[in-house]
């Protein structure tokens, strides 16, 4: 994990993305915006597209002549996968480069890494993906999908329509994994799964050798039982995980797979004709037909100049961000950090599925659960949906933040309010 | 699950119609239309109905929709089955299969299906195909009703019994039959047979339906009799799994092999701690995927032997860039660990980041050629081909190096200058000369091993990363300069980690072998096989 740090490729590379059009009305010096994502080492994978997608976002919305009369400009750093670094880069932007809002983060770590710099020195940070919950802060806001957007509706959906009653919870080892297997488990009892039906496997970053515990699982689900392996499987190990489910023959109509760290861009890499009918449950897949996508998905094909390229849910959730915080910067008149967050609240707008996506005073925002079958193709067939659910913070599963809620309207201002005893402040943070 | 029941009685009804040699049209156009609107419930019905017109030509139109091959053109409605054909789609008409030309997905519309759906219509092409000419497809037919153990499935597997003629597939047909059975209300004597003929099959299937059976049976004689065939087949499964747990451990092994046995070279022979060994590896797997690229595009045909041709090039191109690394860095290093080792770990990033820059950051596709796709059943052990040619690969490398090292000039010349360099170079070997090969040889088998890797794990810039800390384990356990301590090494690693898994978990699992080499290495501090004498400087 260290090594980005001896390697980051150019400290800034600050791109001065002055489309042509509409320049005319634009006055006043640029708005900075910060793109904290890593460009090389381990989570570059996934997070470099993350760049990609918001340096489009200030081109197209420069050429629409920027916000409040001035332009934006993107200040990316590279924090090279590196935990520390994650909070060292956020001090630059926030300091230095005295950024308006930062959009970035991706893993659970780095996120907690740059937290109390964002509190300490008031900036507004946009993290775009699906995490554990457990937080809420004045500072964050969270545009990916909280655990009741994702793995209880894609339980819920295999419990009812495939009849799922043994249960292999599969994850990385690490906190995002654990925490959601935690709330699952507790769901799963309360619906009176016994523990015997429920196994819980831990493999450490990037696994390779998948074959016992494929095994495993086999064994696991020959016991006359429907079974369905709910996977937390983060990153590079999902490649030969799901190779491996095909090299055994595990079909999806046997034990279906349903993953939530798994997108068209993680299936970019594996031939994905074994594995049709595995799930994947997320708040966004690129082949949902709506005018709103098809249009994202063609600027995002012209301004990668690659008419394959694949679109992903934590884009999605950039794009709502992106856009809430123009329009909360319209509202406010100002990009001041205090009257923007202030602002934000409430903002609603369109998302990515033909429907409108608020913010809500936890910090949170409205997003449809999508379950998706992997195709073919690499994409993915949306089997099932719901309408709008507002992220829940504080997991109503697990006993320590069940009591708790957040509240960040006036006078309330609390990211852990606890309804038994009245009093702000409990567990977390 | 009533109307499974119903679908089933209606098939088997539809297959003794099938013998009879009439298939009789319903109004098959309207029915093929259901399957294409509405809800996934509706076409759970649709499908039910298409099956039940007992049309012959029903099978492919449902054949072609659970492999999301129906399409609707959005222009006229008509119904079509689209296959692959490059970019594009072979069109035919669903009913009639006349050709319809080709299109792209743009102007048709995918009927979609579900797992759920998909399970019944495999099971409504099962009850169809008992009845088939190809005895492959009567067999698979005969599987998939074991595995779906349906009352209603039990009239079509006795027409189908009664007909068969090979042995083997009368003995699928019979099993199938017992698992309908047991999920029938027949009397108890028949229940009984039937658990016999499950327990003899005594496989992982089987013992599904044992527990099953047990766990829902109201009489107690075949409850018991469930329990104890139950226990049966798990004993003899226990068995087989502690074998698989060898052919799992010699198959992690052989990998461990591959990837520790170039560095064995540059670290176990000349001493050089090489960080960068991994990139080596990764640099090796996308000459692979480069080489395949070119097949894809140029030259279809030879996509079955694009790995035979990535194997010399990636040797080439690892072990070219191993050279120039020598030349370049490491040979102004020699004597000074400590400086080749940050030397080399900045080198890796170099090139992680070089790799990054040149393919990107997403993973890569490697595609496995046919004869390494697919698995067979050794008893009770799944063997994936691809494993297998993976463990007979690194043998083979591990044999050749053997020879290059014992048998060629340039062997002797190598273990001449690791074992008294002065001597060497007093007579007349150009020790730098030979330095330069030594690691551009090492570094070539890393990218062989690039090459086999790139089947099983990821092809991403970190794909090295993964390798060096297991690499360097494997090759101080075996006994530093010594290849067969780093054979014996690979194998008895992969085999330990297997059999731990099961009981503590990937994670524990590796933390064990750690703290056992640790150990172990603080008993014999030069590995399993010390080499003896004066050795490497």
């Amino acid at each position: 994990m260290k090594l980005g740090s001896i390697m980051r490729t150019g400290l800034v590379a600050a791109g001065l993305l002055a489309g042509a059009a509409g320049s005319a009305f634009a006055q006043g010096a640029p708005i900075k915006v910060g793109i904290l994502h890593s460009l090389s080492g381990t989570m570059a994978i996934s997070e470099t597209t993350l760049k990609d997608v918001m340096l489009m976002l200030i081109e197209e919305q420069n050429k629409k002549g920027g916000v409040l009369g001035r332009k934006l400009e993107a200040v990316v750093v590279d924090p090279a996968s590196n935990w520390p670094l994650f909070a060292e880069k956020a001090r630059e932007l926030l300091q230095k480069d005295k950024v308006a809002a930062v959009f970035g983060c991706w893993t659970s770590v780095s996120r907690k890494s740059v937290l109390p710099v964002f509190e300490e020195l008031n900036g507004i940070l946009f993290y775009p993906v699906q995490y554990e919950g457990e937080e809420s802060s004045r500072n964050v806001f969270y545009t990916g999908a909280a655990p009741n957007q994702q793995a209880i509706p894609a339980v819920d959906y295999l419990m009812a329509n495939e009849k799922v009653q043994r249960w292999v919870l599969a994850g990385t080892d690490y906190v995002y994994p654990r925490t959601t297997n935690k709330i699952l488990e507790a769901y799963l009892k309360q619906k009176g799964v016994k523990q015997e039906d429920i196994l819980i496997n831990y493999t450490p970053f990037g696994h390779s050798d998948w074959q016992s515990i494929v095994a495993d699982i086999k064994k696991f689900g020959s016991a006359g039982k429907k079974t369905a392996v709910v996977s937390t499987i983060n990153g590079d190990a999902n490649v030969p995980f799901y190779k491996e489910l095909g090299n055994q023959g595990i079909k999806a109509k046997d034990i279906p797979v349903v993953a939530f760290s798994v997108g068209e861009e993680e299936l970019a890499g594996i031939d994905t004709k074994p594995l049709v009918g595995h799930l994947a449950a997320w708040n966004y897949f690129q082949s949902v037909k709506d005018p709103a996508n098809e249009a994202f998905i063609k600027t995002w094909q012209a301004f990668t100049k690659n008419p394959k390229r694949v679109t992903n849910d934590p884009m999605e959730a950039h794009v709502i961000g992106f856009n809430m915080w123009i329009e909360a910067v319209k509202k406010a008149g100002t990009t001041d950090a205090d009257a923007v967050i202030d602002a934000m609240i409430g903002i609603a707008v369109p998302n990515l599925t033909g429907g409108i996506s608020a913010m809500m005073p936890n910090h949170h925002i409205t997003k449809p659960v999508l379950i998706g079958e992997i195709q073919g193709n690499g994409q993915f067939d949306v089997v099932s949906s719901t309408p709008l659910v507002i992220g829940d913070e504080w997991s109503d599963y697990l006993p320590d933040s069940k009591d708790l809620i957040a509240d960040w309207r006036k006078p309330m201002s609390c990211g852990n309010f606890n309804v038994v005893t009245g009093k702000c402040g409990g567990k977390g943070k | 699950m009533l109307f499974l029941r119903q679908l089933a009685f209606l098939l088997s009804t539809l297959a003794s119609v099938l013998i009879a040699g009439t298939a009789f049209a319903a109004d098959l156009p309207a029915l093929v239309g259901g399957l294409t609107a509405g809800s996934f419930g509706d076409r759970e019905t649709a499908v039910g109905a298409l099956a039940a017109s007992g049309d012959a030509r029903a099978a492919p139109v449902l054949e072609a929709l659970a492999a999301g091959q129906l399409y609707v053109r959005k222009s006229d409605n008509a119904v079509l089955i689209g296959k692959p054909d490059g970019n594009q789609l072979a069109l035919t008409e669903a009913i009639t299969g006349k050709p319809a030309g080709s299109g792209s997905e743009a102007g048709l519309d995918r009927v979609r299906v579900n797992n759920r759906l998909r399970g019944i219509i495999e099971a409504a092409v099962g009850s169809l195909t008992l009845m088939s000419p190809d005895p492959r497809v009567r067999r698979g037919a005969a599987e998939a009703l074991f595995k779906r153990r349906d009352a209603s499935s039990l009239g079509a597997l006795d027409t189908a019994l009664a007909a068969e003629k090979d042995p083997r597939i009368k003995r699928s047909m019979s099993e199938a039959r017992a698992a309908s059975v047991l999920a029938s209300d027949a009397p108890t004597a028949q229940k009984l047979e039937a658990i016999a003929l499950v327990r003899a099959r005594a496989d992982r299937d089987s013992l599904g339906v044992l527990v099953a059976t047990a766990a829902s049976a109201t009489d107690p004689e075949v409850k018991a009799a469930a329990t104890a065939a139950a226990g049966a087949v798990r004993q003899t499964l226990a068995a087989w799994e502690a074998a698989q747990n060898v052919w799992y451990g010699i198959s992690l092994g052989s990998v461990l092999l591959l990837a520790a046995i170039g560095l064995a070279i540059t670290f176990g022979t000349m001493g050089v701690i090489n960080m960068a060994h991994g990139e080596m590896v990764m640099l090796g797997a996308y000459t692979t995927f480069v080489v395949q690229e070119l097949i894809r595009t140029s030259a279809p045909h030879l996509f079955d032997v694009s790995l035979l041709i990535a194997l010399p090039l990636a040797f080439v191109v690892a072990g070219g860039i191993g050279i120039l690394i020598e030349r370049g860095i490491i040979r102004f290093l020699y004597g000074r660990p400590l400086d080749t080792l940050l030397a080399t770990w900045g080198l890796s990033l170099v090139l992680q980041q070089a790799v990054r820059s040149i393919f990107g950051s997403s993973n890569r596709e490697v595609g496995a050629p046919s004869w390494m796709s697919g698995a067979f059943q050794l008893g009770q052990i799944n063997v994936t081909y691809g494993r297998l040619w993976i463990v007979v690969f690194s043998l083979m490398v591990f044999v050749a190096l053997i020879v290059v090292l014992r048998k060629t000039p340039l062997g002797l010349y190598m273990r001449a200058v690791t074992q008294n360099r002065p001597m060497a170079s007093a007579m007349g070997i150009r020790t730098p000369r030979v330095d330069a090969l030594t690691f551009g040889l090492g570094s070539g088998i890393a990218g062989l091993a690039g090459v086999a890797l790139s089947q099983i794990d990821n092809v991403s810039p970190n794909l090295g990363q993964g390798y060096i800390i297991d690499s360097f384990m494997v090759v101080v356990f075996g006994g530093v300069g010594n290849l067969f301590g780093t054979l014996i090494g690979a194998l008895t690693l992969g085999v330990v980690n297997k059999f731990l898994e099961p009981y503590a978990g990937a994670v524990l699992g590796k933390i064990l072998v750690l703290v056992f080499i640790i150990l172990f290495i603080q008993r014999r501090p030069r590995g399993l096989f010390a080499l003896k004498g004066r050795s490497v400087e």
